[in-house]
């Protein structure tokens, strides 16, 4: 079976990336948006970390896929997509929340102010 | 390099304490298909794989198993760090607490701590691709034990469930690494006759 797997940007938020998103119990923000017709800056700080871990697994996912796949051009503008989308929200948390990675420039030392993920703080 | 992520992969919010599931659980941590074995495992084959796909594919999937490493340290810790000695008693857990406390070790959950042996790097990319395929299974089978031993702790469950499916997603891609090592091999291969200078086309 041969499958088109030609870009088609119009229609990428019907493909399956989001289904597999939703199947791991991680509500798709991007339909709550769009549903209830607020925005981003209104999310509260669970919100912005669960999409965080939606799209650092798309993005992972979409990055395994494409080592093996590296010509399907489907797969490689959903990856654009979701990391464009990651870098976004990820900026955001951090302007307010903290540094995520210790790469992120801060006044002041705000790597320690944070639980640990492990601690279960960070959910 | 690598750096460090503030977040876990996926959520790990273990309300009760139960020492008896650490102790199976760990498995996944130290033991012989744990996460940290097959993260060795990819992370040293890379170096001699033939091909991009290959050295690729090992890199990626030995970063994620990393995070996996952490996700199952996370479950381990959150179910024994409020345990009581009469908990990790009734565990089994004794002779582990006598000489690790509640810190995280990497043991089987027979006791016997990691060793690199778990691992092989066979300087042959088609020996070391199947050996991944097997660790994968291998990994997905424990995981489907533990599952059953833990099928009374949604808490538990739900994240091992997410490292099972991640196993046969892994799985996928190394047949895929592996079949395009195997087609390049099979190509028919031209030598020019030249005297002075022999040329693989």
């Amino acid at each position: 079976m041969e499958e088109d797997r030609k870009c088609n940007c119009e229609n990428i938020e019907n493909i399956n990336m989001m289904n597999l998103i939703d199947n791991m119990n991680m509500v798709s923000m991007n339909n709550n948006i769009n549903s209830c017709g607020c925005n981003k800056n209104e999310m509260t700080r669970a919100e912005m970390l669960k999409k965080i871990k939606c799209l650092k697994f798309a993005v992972v996912e979409l990055a395994l896929y494409l080592d093996t796949h590296p010509d399907d051009t489907k797969a490689l503008c959903l990856h654009n997509k979701y990391s464009k989308e990651l870098k976004e929200i990820c900026d955001k948390y951090q302007k307010v929340y903290g540094p995520l990675t210790i790469e992120y420039p801060c006044n002041k030392w705000r790597w320690l102010e944070e639980p640990w993920p492990w601690e279960g703080g960070n959910k | 390099m690598w750096t460090y992520n503030k977040v876990l992969q996926y959520p790990v919010n273990i309300k009760c304490t139960d020492p008896r599931l650490a102790k199976v659980i760990i498995s996944q941590y130290g033991g012989p298909d744990g996460e940290l074995a097959a993260s060795l495992r990819y992370l040293s084959q890379r170096f001699g794989m033939p091909d991009q796909i290959a050295k690729a594919i090992l890199n990626d999937i030995g970063t994620e198993e990393l995070a996996h490493l952490e996700m199952v340290g996370s479950i381990v810790h959150q179910l024994t760090k409020n345990a009581t000695i009469e908990e990790l008693e009734k565990a089994g857990l004794a002779p582990y607490y006598t000489d690790h406390g509640v810190d995280v070790y990497p043991v089987s959950a027979g006791g016997v701590p990691f060793t690199a042996a778990y691992i092989a790097a066979k300087g042959d990319p088609i020996a070391n691709l199947q050996e991944d395929l097997a660790a994968e299974q291998k990994a997905r089978a424990t995981y489907e034990k533990l599952i059953d031993l833990c099928r009374d702790n949604p808490d538990v469950l739900d994240p091992l469930k997410f490292l099972r499916q991640r196993e046969i997603v892994h799985f996928q891609r190394f047949g895929e690494a592996l079949r395009g090592i195997q087609d390049r091999l099979a190509t028919k291969k031209m030598y020019m006759n030249d005297i002075n200078n022999v040329t693989t086309l």
